[in-house]
């Protein structure tokens, strides 16, 4: 078992509905410091952007995340140089496309991220079906390979998901790119659809915007992802005290429904 | 041994080591669906019926190959234009769309989604959509719809959206991204019609066969002409439907398989491997990955990527892929317009550029050429005219 999903699992025993925010590196110069600040205010794992020019499962709110990121320079390398400067106890987990690590080099990607406290990652439009050479390289390197399931998704390809993704199954709550809804969709059919096959942590993502959405989700839900509405904030400008604050709302939220 | 070349790709969907699907669970289930429905049609008698009657009797199919005489004399070669131009819309593009619009309708989908660049893609879409009752909705770059104002009133003539997109670049890229998101949303019910030899599988294949119908009829019409196989095929490349469509017919003879790349866009040229808009292919990217702009006179080839089938012809060098300069391209078009009577599209002007300037050096005088002249150049005139005047 990867160490990523030890930890999920271990947050899970110990009856605490998983918070994990997403924040794009680079967004802003300070943004490890953004990441230590969401840890702080009770995240248990956060997902790291790493930008890519063309983001297709991405809403406007992270596209233009990734922009601003791309326009200050930001790179693999230099995402994984200042992660090693980081010092927090939650799981990092890097969410990119796979052109970024097939240009970098898929054993390469794998040894720099696990050198830099990414313990698994996210590739939206890398398919299992697709996914062995980065499969391969992830088990050498203790990365987890983490698969979206979507609401369209058969019974016999949420089977094959729920095999192939190691740390947690995100399920998508809803047809859509990131950032485009506000609400908890199809997510309790796709999470039920997974529970059925695996036994795996599962976390809802794509739709969650408000600490009531993820009070609601806490109910079927192993954790709740949150993306589109903190990157909108620190777009806005908002610094380390307001992502504190922003996530500790989330946390309180979860903590209130969470059985101990 | 002899290799078979245009061939369907493996399993997964590959050429040799490009191709396959890399797109979001999402979008999954609607590749395998349009893999099955398509698998299924072209094996139906009825299906090949219903699409041939209506290249036939909607889209003036079949279209000729013209011998251009004077252009001939001028080179000392014996040229021969396919017709691509005198299609329904002014191009090749027809083609694809109403194969993809008819399987659409088979898939029991209202609706169709493309994107487009110059705006020859979304006029054909729209007009196979009109054609056959389906929604449309074109997304196009905000730059482009600047430039092609008229394309955009053309499309809203025909009933369809639309949809500016303001993301990235702008452009034809940002369009097929933006095209994918709204897939996402509404799959079940809208079949996407992707405009070139791109895109995950079975896009890159299933585009092939519905454009292989410009190669078939070449071939019969180069024969009843008295050749029985050309020395030279050549057809320019923006994602590569129409190249691929005339090298179809030619692949498995002897013929020299050219392909021509603007020089601002050439994936072949200055391209590497990597994965965009669900295939692995050559693409322009930076050092890190990023896809860069494509950059050309012709928005029809601004694309920074190729068709998978593409990268692997060039890998296994059955065909060479080059590429021709803005300004050799306008003078070409001149040259075709005066001699032949024909003004071809500005991206049609790319493969006469390559041919005036091969004529006598690689390409032996005397020798048999097949043009591809994928489209006319109604579209482009403004702009051409412009830039001959020098005002832009
Ligand atoms: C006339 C014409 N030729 C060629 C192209 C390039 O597309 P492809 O390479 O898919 O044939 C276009 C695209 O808009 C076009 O309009």
């Amino acid at each position: 078992m990867t160490s990523l999903e030890t930890a999920l699992r271990r947050v899970r025993a110990s009856g605490r509905t998983a918070l994990v925010p997403y924040v794009m590196a680079g967004v802003t110069s300070d943004w490890t410091r953004l990441v230590e600040a969401a840890v702080h205010a009770g995240a248990d794992a956060v997902e790291i952007g790493l930008p890519f020019s063309d983001p297709i499962m991405d809403g406007v709110v992270i596209q233009e995340a990734a922009l601003r990121s791309l326009a200050a320079g930001t790179t693999l390398d230099s995402v994984c140089a200042e992660l090693a400067t980081l010092d927090v106890d939650a799981p990092l987990v890097a969410m990119t496309y796979y052109n970024v690590i097939h240009h970098y080099g898929v054993e390469r990607a794998a040894h720099a991220f696990a050198h830099s406290s990414l313990r698994g990652a996210i590739i939206p439009d890398l398919p299992p079906e697709e996914a062995a050479p980065w499969e391969r390289a992830c088990a050498q390197n203790d990365v987890a390979t983490v698969y979206l399931v979507a609401p369209s998704s058969p019974p016999a390809r949420v089977a094959r998901l729920a095999h192939a993704t190691q740390g947690f199954a995100y399920a998508a709550a809803r047809m859509a790119v990131t950032g485009s809804a506000s609400d908890l969709g199809d997510a309790r059919r796709v999470v039920n659809a997974l529970r059925s096959v695996s036994d795996i942590p599962v976390y809802v993502g794509i739709g969650i915007t408000t600490p009531d959405h993820a009070r609601e989700a806490a109910q079927f839900a192993d954790g709740v992802i949150v993306g589109s509405a903190l990157m909108s904030l620190v777009l806005d400008g908002a610094g380390t005290t307001r992502v504190e604050s922003f996530v500790r709302d989330f946390r309180r939220a979860l903590d209130s429904t969470s059985t101990p | 041994m002899t290799d078979l070349f245009m061939g369907p790709p493996d399993e997964r969907g590959r050429f040799g080591d490009f191709g396959g699907r890399f797109v979001p669970e999402a979008l999954m289930s609607a590749c395998l669906e349009l893999d099955e429905a398509y698998r299924d049609a072209r094996v139906d008698e009825t299906f090949a019926r219903s699409l041939e009657r209506e290249l036939s009797l909607f889209a003036g199919r079949p279209t000729p190959v013209t011998p251009l005489e004077r252009l001939s004399r001028r080179l000392d070669l014996r040229v021969f234009a396919k017709r691509e131009d005198l299609a329904h819309t002014g191009s090749h593009k027809i083609n694809n769309v109403l194969g993809q619009a008819l399987l659409a309708q088979r898939m029991g989908k209202h609706r169709v989604i493309a994107e487009t660049g110059a705006g020859q893609h979304g006029v054909a879409t729209a007009t196979a959509a009109a054609r056959l009752g389906l929604a449309c909705t074109v997304f196009m770059g905000e730059v482009d719809t600047k430039r092609q104002e008229l394309n955009v009133f053309r499309m809203e003539l025909l009933g369809a959206t639309v949809v500016p997109v303001t993301s990235g670049s702008r452009t034809l890229k940002d369009a097929v991204n933006e095209a994918l998101r709204e897939w996402v949303t509404c799959v079940a019910d809208t079949h996407y019609c992707i405009g070139s030899v791109m895109g995950p599988h079975p896009f890159p294949w299933m585009v092939r066969e519905f454009q292989s119908v410009i190669g078939r009829e070449a071939a019969h019409q180069l024969r009843e002409l008295g050749v029985e196989t050309p020395d030279v095929v050549v057809a320019c490349v923006g994602g590569g439907s129409n190249a691929a469509g005339v090298f179809a017919g030619f692949a498995e003879g002897t013929s020299r398989l050219v392909g021509v790349e603007a020089a601002g866009g050439s994936a072949v040229g200055v391209g590497s491997p990597g994965v965009l808009h669900g295939m692995r292919s050559l693409l322009i990217q930076d050092e890190f990955g990023q896809i860069e702009e494509a950059e050309s006179i012709s928005a029809g080839l601004d694309y920074p990527g190729i068709g998978p089938e593409h990268a692997y012809l060039a890998a296994r060098g059955r065909a060479e892929y080059v590429t021709a300069h803005d300004d050799e391209v306008i003078a070409a078009l001149q040259v075709l317009s005066e001699d032949e009577g024909i003004i071809p599209a500005l991206e049609t002007a790319h493969a006469v550029a390559w041919l005036l300037r091969e004529a006598g050096r690689s390409i032996a005088p005397g020798s048999t050429v097949l043009l591809n002249l994928s489209g006319r150049g109604d579209k482009d005139v403004a702009q051409v005219r412009a830039l001959i005047r020098g005002e832009s």
